[in-house]
C-alpha cells in the first residue's frame, strides 16, 4: 500500500447503542481494494455487531460507511448486496432442505417466463468454482454437504452477487487445521483477483498468516493497528484482552488413577437416523483429562449425549467404575455415576432462561433433600445454597432471583458450571465448556476443570476449539466421522499431527506426514 | 427487579392487562353492537343486572363459575408443560357421561359414598380422554391441538350413543337412555344420594360444589408452584431440552399433565350434572372447551387468576339471557366479546400501545406453537 | 436420508392405493360386480362422487395451511376462516338473490374468499406485528368467527341457488372416470387446478422459493434482502382466502345453505391432511381424498344399511381416521423448520 488509493469500504466514527450497552464506539476501519484486514477482537468485542452494521442488519447510531468514497446508508442487506457487499456468516445461513443452486440464487433469482431458472444458476456456479477452485456441485442438497463444503457455498453466494467486499466472520470456527489452508488459499485467490476482505476471528496464528493489515478490537473501540511482520501472538494477545494473558494452563502433570468411565464399541444414530457414532472405544481414568478433538460434527454431540443418558446407545457398552451404565437415564448418570456434565449448548440444555438464578442452580437436584422434602420445595434451602455458590464461582447477577437470561453469556456458563461442579463426583463430562464467552471466564473455567483433575476427577473434554483441547487434556482422541481414529499421549500430538487426523487421515499416514 | 416490588404492586401490575384488555373488549363490542344496529347500553345494562342485579343474578354467576373454573383450569395446567388442551370439551363430557353413569346406578348407597365415587368417576372419565392425547404424543408424537379436538368430536358422538333415544326404525337405544322419556335423548335422574347438596337451594340453586372447586384450586396452586411435580411440569414447559438434562421424565410429565388437565374438565362435568343438570341430554355441552381457553389466558394461567377469569365469564354466561331478553341483542354477541377479550389479553403488545404502557418485566408466557412434531 | 426414502415408500403406497382404487371402481361399476352390497358401498360412482365432493374443503382449508406454513405461520384457524368464509358467502348471496343466479353466486364467492382473505391477515397481524403465540391467534380466529357468524346469523334467511354440474364435453362421457372427475360444479374443479397451480407456485416460482425460505430459516432469507414478514403477511392472507374459498364451496356448492358450525371440524381435518401429505400440494390432495372418502364411506354405510353398528360410531370414522393418521405419520414427516416462531431482524432484536 505505497500510495494510498481510495479505500474499498471505510467505517468513521462508527458508535452502537443497544438499550444499557455500547456494542461499538467511535471505530474507525479502511479496507483498500486487494488486501486482507484481519478484525481481531475476543468473544462480546463488538466484531459481530460492527460487521452486521456494514451488512445493512443494524443501523448504526452515530457514524457513517463509505463505499468506494462514497457515504451510503444502508437500511437491510439488499442494500449492502447492491453495493457489492456479501458476507460469510459465522452459522451459515443455508437453507438445509434446499439445494446449493436454490441457496444460491435466493433473493437474487434467476427467472426466465416466470419460472426459476435453475439451469442457469447451475452455469455460473460451475463458473465460480472453478475460477476459484471452490469445488461445489450446484445440485446437491445443502443438508448432506459437509461443513467445509457449505462455507464454500456460502463464498459462491456472495461472489453469484458480484461482491466486491467479503466479510468472513470467524470462518475457521468449523474447519480443520488443513481446511483452514485451504480457506487462505481461496482467499489470497479472491483478492488476487481485486477483492477486498475483512476478515474476523479471535484466532492469532491465523490472522497473523492471512491478513495484509490487523485491527485490533475491545470492548466496543478499535484499540489499535498492527502488522503481521511485526506483530507476534503475546503483542496481539496483550492488545485483544488488554492485559498479559497467560496462553497456556498452568497444571501438574496428571496423576491417573483407576479407569473411572470405559467406553466399548459404542453405536448411535444422530437426529436424522444416521449412524452418528461407530463402535467408539475409549477409556478415562480418575484424575486424567482426556480430550476428545475433531471438527464439528463428526459424532462429538452424540457421544456425549450417549454418554450422559440423553440419547440410546444402539450397541456397545459404557461402565461408571465398573457399573454398567449403557442406556441409563440422565438421572441414574447423575445419581450413580456419579457425574456431572457442562452441556454443549447452554441455552438448549443447560438452563431454563426464564427461571432464576437459584432455580437454575439446582436444575438436576430439585429433588434431594435439602431442596426438597417428599415432594415439597424448600425454596429457602435452594435460595441459601445459590448465594453460596454465586459468591463461590463468581457468578455475577443483581441477585440470585434474577432470571437467568437477563445474565451475560459468561455468567450464565459459569453458573451451569458451578450448578455441576459443586457435587461431589467422579466423572465429568464437557462439551463445548468455554464456547462464546469472555476471556476471565474461559480462564476462570479452564482452571476450575484443570482443579477437578486433580481431586482425582476423571475428565472428559469435547471441544472444537484445537487450542482448548491441546492446553487442557493429558491424553487427546481424535473424532472423525463418529470413530476415534487414534488416541495420543499429548506430549505427542502436535498441531499438524491432529489436523491431519481430524481430517481422517489414517493414524500411520499422519504420523510419517506430520 | 420483579423481587422488589410489593406484593400489592405486583398483583397490581398483574391485573392491569386483563382489566385494560375487558374494557377495550367491551368498547369495542358496543361498536360491533352500533355497527350491526343494536344498543349496547341497553345490553350491557341487561348484562349487569342479570349477572350482579338480584341474588338470583349473583346465585347465577356463582353456579356458572364452577365449571369456567376448572375448564379453565385444565388449559392453564396443561399450558404450563407447553401443551395445548383444546379437548376440554370432550374430557367434560367424558366426565359428565362418567358421573351419570355412577350417578344413576348403585340405588341405596349413601350419600357420603355415592356422591364422591360419582365425582371421582367424573375425574375418571376425564382423566382417561385426557391421557389418550398424552400418550399419542409422547408414544407417536401427534400434535395434541389436533387429537384433543379429535377427540371432542368422538367423545360428543359417544355421549351422544349413550343417551340415544334409539330411532324410529328400531335402532337399539343407548345403555344411559331413560325409557320413561319417550322420544327424548337423555338420562334419568341421577338418584339423590350422589347429588350434589345445595348451600342455598331453588330458585338460588347454589351447590356445594364450587367450594369443592374453590378446594381444588388451591390445592392445584401447591401442586404447581410448591412440589417437586409441579417443578418438573414446568420446567417441561419453559425448556425441553433442558428439562431432559435435568433428569425428568419428561414423557411420563406430559402424560401425567394431560391426565391431571383431563381430570379436571372432567371434574368439571361431573360437578356440572351432580350439581345442576341432574341428568345428561346432548345439547348440555355448550362450548366449555373453548371457554377455558379463554379463562386460562385470561387468568394468565395462574390458578387464582383463573378464578378472577371465570367469574367474569360466569357473568357473562348469567347476564346473557337477561341481556337478550332486555334489549333484544342476541347473546352470542358475548362470544365475540370473549373472543376479542383473549385477543387483548393474549397480544398485551396492542392494549401497552393504545394506553402507551411501558413493558413490565416480562411474565412467563404459554409458549405452544413449537411446531407439529413433537418430541419423539 | 432416511427420512426421504420414508417419503418415496409412502408416495409409492399411495400411488399403488390410488391406481387400485382406480381400477377397482371401474370393475366395480362396469361388471356384475356391482351386484355386491359391500362393494357398492366402497366403490360404487356414489361413493366416489361423494368421496369428491368430502374432499374439496379439505384440500382446500389444506392449501391454505400449506400457504401460511411454508412461509413459517401456523394456522390452527383454518376452521374459523373456512366458517367465516361459509357466512360471508351466504350473506351475500341472500343479498343478490335478485341477480342472475350465476353472477349472485360468484359475489358469494368472492365476499367468501375477501372474508377469509381478511381472517388470514388478522391471524397475521397478531402473530406477526403483536407476536401472539401462533396457536393461540388461530384460536382467536376460530373463536371469533364462532360469534360474529351466531351473532349475525338470520335464521330465516335463504339462499336460492347452487353452483350445479358442468360437465367438461368429452371428458364426462368416460365411464366411471368421467362420471366422478369430470361432471362437477366448478368449484371443484377450481380447487383441483389450484393444487396444481400452487405446486407449480412453491416449486418453480421466485415467490415459492422465497416463501419456503421464509418457513426453513428466515434468518438466511434475510441476511439476502428478502422481507420475511411481508411474505408471511402475504402468504397468510392468501391461505385465508383459501379457507374462505373452502367455506364458500360449502355454502354455495355443497349445501347451499348457511348452519351455524357448519364446518363440523373440517378445518382441522385439513389441518391433519397438510401434515399427513408431508406440506406438499399433491400431498395434501391425497391426503385429504383419503378423509374424504372415509366421509364418503360413512354417509354410504349409513344408507346402505349393511353394518349392525349405531350410527354414532359410523360417524367418528372421519375423525379416528385422522387421529390415526396424524400419529402414524407425523414422525416421518417434516415440517417447515421455522414454523411457528417469531421472525425478528438483527435490527428490531
Amino acid at each position: 500500500m505505497a500510495d494510498q488509493p481510495i479505500p474499498a469500504l471505510e467505517v468513521r466514527n462508527i458508535t452502537k447503542r443497544f438499550p444499557g450497552v455500547i456494542a461499538n464506539q467511535d471505530v474507525n476501519l479502511k479496507l483498500y481494494p486487494g488486501e486482507i484486514l484481519g478484525l481481531l477482537g475476543e468473544n462480546g468485542a463488538g466484531k459481530t455487531t460492527l460487521m452486521n452494521i456494514i451488512y445493512g442488519l443494524y443501523h448504526p447510531t452515530e457514524g457513517e460507511i463509505l463505499v468506494r468514497g462514497q457515504p451510503v446508508v444502508m437500511h437491510s442487506p439488499k442494500d449492502a448486496i447492491a453495493l457489492g457487499i456479501g458476507m460469510v456468516h459465522q452459522h451459515f445461513q443455508l437453507v438445509p432442505v434446499m439445494t446449493v443452486a436454490e441457496n444460491v440464487m435466493l433473493g437474487s433469482e434467476a427467472v426466465r417466463n416466470g419460472f426459476l431458472d435453475v439451469g442457469a444458476v447451475a452455469q455460473r456456479i460451475h463458473e465460480l468454482s472453478s475460477r476459484y477452485n471452490l469445488d461445489v456441485d450446484p445440485y446437491a442438497l445443502v443438508e448432506d454437504l459437509p461443513v467445509g463444503v457449505r462455507q464454500r457455498v456460502e463464498i459462491v453466494k456472495t461472489l453469484y452477487r458480484q461482491a466486491e467486499i467479503l466479510i468472513l466472520d470467524e470462518p475457521t470456527a468449523v474447519l480443520t487445521p488443513q481446511e483452514i489452508q485451504g480457506l487462505f488459499q481461496i482467499m489470497n485467490l479472491l483478492k488476487e483477483q481485486g477483492k477486498s476482505i475483512i476478515f474476523i476471528t479471535h484466532k492469532l496464528k491465523e490472522v497473523l498468516q492471512v491478513a495484509d493489515r490487523i485491527a485490533v478490537l475491545r470492548q466496543g473501540k478499535v484499540v489499535g493497528e498492527a502488522d503481521p511482520r511485526t506483530a507476534t501472538q503475546a503483542s496481539l494477545a496483550a492488545m485483544m484482552v488488554g492485559r498479559e494473558v497467560i496462553l497456556t494452563v498452568d497444571k501438574k502433570p496428571a496423576q491417573p488413577g483407576p479407569v473411572i468411565l470405559e467406553i466399548q464399541g459404542l453405536t448411535a444414530r444422530n437426529d436424522l437416523g444416521e449412524p452418528a457414532l461407530r463402535e467408539v472405544s475409549l477409556t478415562v481414568r480418575a484424575g486424567e483429562i482426556l480430550g476428545v478433538a475433531g471438527v464439528q460434527g463428526n459424532g462429538q454431540t452424540e457421544l456425549v449425549e450417549v454418554l450422559t443418558g440423553l440419547r440410546p446407545a444402539l450397541g456397545g457398552r459404557i461402565t461408571v467404575q465398573g457399573k454398567d451404565m449403557t442406556n441409563a437415564s440422565p438421572r441414574q448418570v447423575t445419581e450413580e455415576g456419579p457425574s456431572c456434565h457442562v452441556p454443549e449448548d447452554r441455552h438448549a440444555y443447560g438452563m431454563v432462561g426464564s427461571y432464576s438464578v437459584a432455580h437454575n442452580l439446582v436444575l438436576n437436584t430439585y429433588y434431594r433433600p435439602p431442596f426438597a422434602q417428599g415432594i415439597t420445595v424448600n425454596e429457602p434451602a435452594i435460595v441459601e445454597h445459590a448465594s453460596r455458590l454465586v459468591k463461590e464461582y463468581d457468578v455475577r447477577t443483581p441477585s440470585v432471583l434474577t432470571p437467568a437470561s437477563s445474565l451475560s453469556g459468561g455468567n450464565q456458563q459459569k453458573m451451569v458450571v458451578a450448578r455441576e461442579f459443586s457435587r461431589p463426583v467422579k466423572l465429568l463430562i464437557a462439551a463445548q465448556p468455554t464456547r462464546g464467552i469472555d476471556v476471565g471466564s474461559i480462564e476462570f473455567i479452564h482452571n476450575q476443570i484443570v482443579a477437578k483433575r486433580d481431586e482425582d476427577v476423571a475428565v472428559l473434554l469435547v471441544s472444537y476449539e484445537l487450542d482448548e483441547i491441546m492446553a487442557l487434556s493429558d491424553r487427546i482422541a481424535v473424532m472423525y466421522k463418529g470413530q476415534i481414529i487414534d488416541v495420543l499421549p499429548r506430549e505427542e500430538a502436535t498441531r499438524e499431527k491432529l489436523g491431519l487426523l481430524m481430517a481422517g487421515v489414517h493414524p500411520d499416514e499422519a504420523a510419517s506426514s506430520a | 427487579m420483579n423481587g422488589d416490588a410489593s406484593p400489592i404492586v405486583r398483583l397490581m401490575r398483574a391485573l392491569l392487562i386483563p382489566v385494560l384488555a375487558l374494557i377495550m373488549a367491551l368498547l369495542l363490542g358496543a361498536v360491533i353492537m352500533l355497527v350491526f344496529g343494536d344498543d349496547p347500553v341497553k345490553a350491557y345494562r341487561g348484562l349487569l343486572y342479570g349477572a350482579f342485579g338480584s341474588g338470583r343474578g349473583w346465585a347465577t354467576t356463582v353456579r356458572k363459575m364452577a365449571p369456567f373454573i376448572l375448564t379453565g383450569l385444565s388449559v392453564a395446567t396443561a399450558f404450563k408443560a407447553g401443551l395445548f388442551n383444546i379437548g376440554a370439551a370432550g374430557q367434560f363430557l367424558m366426565g359428565t357421561i362418567f358421573s351419570v353413569f355412577v350417578g344413576i346406578n348403585f340405588q341405596g348407597l349413601p350419600v357420603f359414598i355415592h356422591l364422591p365415587l360419582a365425582l371421582l368417576a367424573g375425574l375418571l372419565g376425564g382423566m382417561l380422554w385426557g391421557a389418550i392425547p398424552g400418550l399419542l404424543k409422547v408414544t407417536t408424537g401427534a400434535h395434541e391441538v389436533i387429537t384433543t379436538i379429535m377427540l371432542n368430536y368422538v367423545a360428543s358422538l359417544f355421549a351422544g350413543w349413550t343417551v340415544y333415544a334409539g330411532g324410529s326404525q328400531g335402532q337399539t337405544p343407548g345403555p344411559l337412555w331413560d325409557p320413561t322419556a319417550g322420544p327424548i335423548s337423555e338420562t334419568p335422574d341421577v338418584l339423590p344420594s350422589a347429588q350434589l347438596p345445595w348451600i342455598f337451594g331453588p330458585p338460588y340453586r347454589v351447590h356445594w360444589g364450587i367450594v369443592l372447586v374453590l378446594a381444588v384450586v388451591v390445592l392445584i396452586w401447591w401442586l404447581l408452584y410448591r412440589t417437586t411435580i409441579g417443578f418438573e411440569i414446568r420446567t417441561v414447559g419453559q425448556n425441553l431440552k433442558a428439562s431432559k438434562y435435568a433428569g425428568i421424565r419428561v414423557n411420563w410429565t406430559i402424560v401425567l399433565t394431560m391426565i391431571l388437565a383431563g381430570g379436571l374438565a372432567g371434574l368439571a362435568g361431573g360437578i356440572e350434572t351432580l350439581g345442576v343438570n341432574h341428568k345428561f341430554a346432548p345439547e348440555f355441552s355448550g362450548s366449555v372447551g373453548f371457554d377455558g381457553i379463554t379463562i386460562a389466558l385470561l387468568g394468565q394461567t395462574h390458578p387464582f387468576g383463573v378464578v378472577l377469569a371465570a367469574l367474569l365469564f360466569g357473568a357473562l354466561d348469567a347476564g346473557g339471557a337477561k341481556m337478550q331478553f332486555d334489549s333484544g341483542v342476541a347473546a352470542d354477541i358475548i362470544q365475540v366479546i370473549q373472543a376479542l377479550i383473549l385477543a387483548f389479553v393474549a397480544a398485551p403488545a396492542i392494549v401497552r400501545s393504545i394506553f402507551r404502557l411501558k413493558r413490565t418485566p416480562e411474565q412467563v408466557k404459554p409458549t405452544v406453537s413449537t411446531s407439529w412434531s413433537g418430541p419423539g | 436420508m432416511s427420512r426421504k426414502r420414508v417419503w418415496k415408500t409412502s408416495s409409492i403406497v399411495s400411488m399403488v392405493l390410488a391406481v387400485g382404487l382406480v381400477v377397482m371402481a371401474i370393475l366395480v361399476n362396469t361388471t356384475s360386480l356391482s351386484q355386491q352390497t359391500w362393494l357398492r358401498v366402497l366403490f360404487g360412482v356414489s361413493a366416489l362422487n361423494f368421496a369428491l365432493r368430502a374432499t374439496v374443503p379439505l384440500v382446500l382449508g389444506a392449501l391454505s395451511g400449506i400457504l401460511c406454513e411454508r412461509s413459517g405461520i401456523i394456522n390452527i384457524g383454518i376452521e374459523g376462516m373456512m366458517l367465516a368464509g361459509a357466512f360471508a358467502g351466504f350473506v351475500v348471496k341472500v343479498a343478490t338473490n335478485s341477480w342472475p343466479l350465476g353472477m349472485s353466486l360468484m359475489a358469494g364467492v368472492l365476499a367468501a374468499v375477501l372474508i377469509g382473505g381478511v381472517m388470514g391477515l388478522l391471524h397475521a397481524t397478531l402473530s406477526i406485528r403483536y407476536r401472539m403465540d401462533q396457536i393461540i391467534s388461530g384460536t382467536i380466529i376460530i373463536i371469533l368467527a364462532a360469534g360474529f357468524t351466531a351473532y349475525l346469523f338470520d335464521r330465516d334467511a335463504v339462499a336460492e341457488g347452487k353452483f350445479v354440474a358442468m360437465p367438461i364435453p368429452g371428458l364426462s362421457k368416460i365411464p366411471v372416470l368421467g362420471e366422478v372427475l369430470f361432471n362437477n360444479p366448478p368449484l371443484t374443479y377450481l380447487a383441483l387446478i389450484l393444487v396444481v397451480v400452487l405446486h407449480v407456485a412453491l416449486f418453480h416460482t421466485r415467490w415459492g422459493l422465497r416463501t419456503r425460505a421464509c418457513g426453513e430459516h428466515p434468518r438466511a432469507a434475510d441476511t439476502v434482502g428478502i422481507n420475511v414478514n411481508r411474505y408471511r403477511y402475504m402468504n397468510t392472507t392468501l391461505g385465508g382466502m383459501m379457507a374462505g374459498l373452502a367455506g364458500g364451496f360449502l355454502v354455495l356448492e355443497a349445501v347451499g345453505q348457511f348452519q351455524e358450525g357448519m364446518t363440523a371440524g373440517r378445518g382441522f381435518i385439513s389441518l391433519a391432511a397438510m401434515i399427513f401429505g408431508n406440506w406438499m400440494p399433491f400431498g395434501a390432495l391425497g391426503a385429504s381424498a383419503l378423509f374424504g372418502y372415509t366421509q364418503a364411506l360413512q354417509n354410504e354405510l349409513l344408507l346402505a344399511g349393511v353394518v349392525n353398528v349405531p350410527r354414532h360410531f359410523i360417524s367418528m370414522l372421519p375423525y379416528v381416521v385422522t387421529i390415526v393418521a396424524v400419529s402414524g405419520f407425523v414422525g416421518r414427516v417434516r415440517p417447515p423448520a421455522a414454523e411457528g416462531k417469531v421472525y425478528e431482524t438483527e435490527s428490531s432484536a
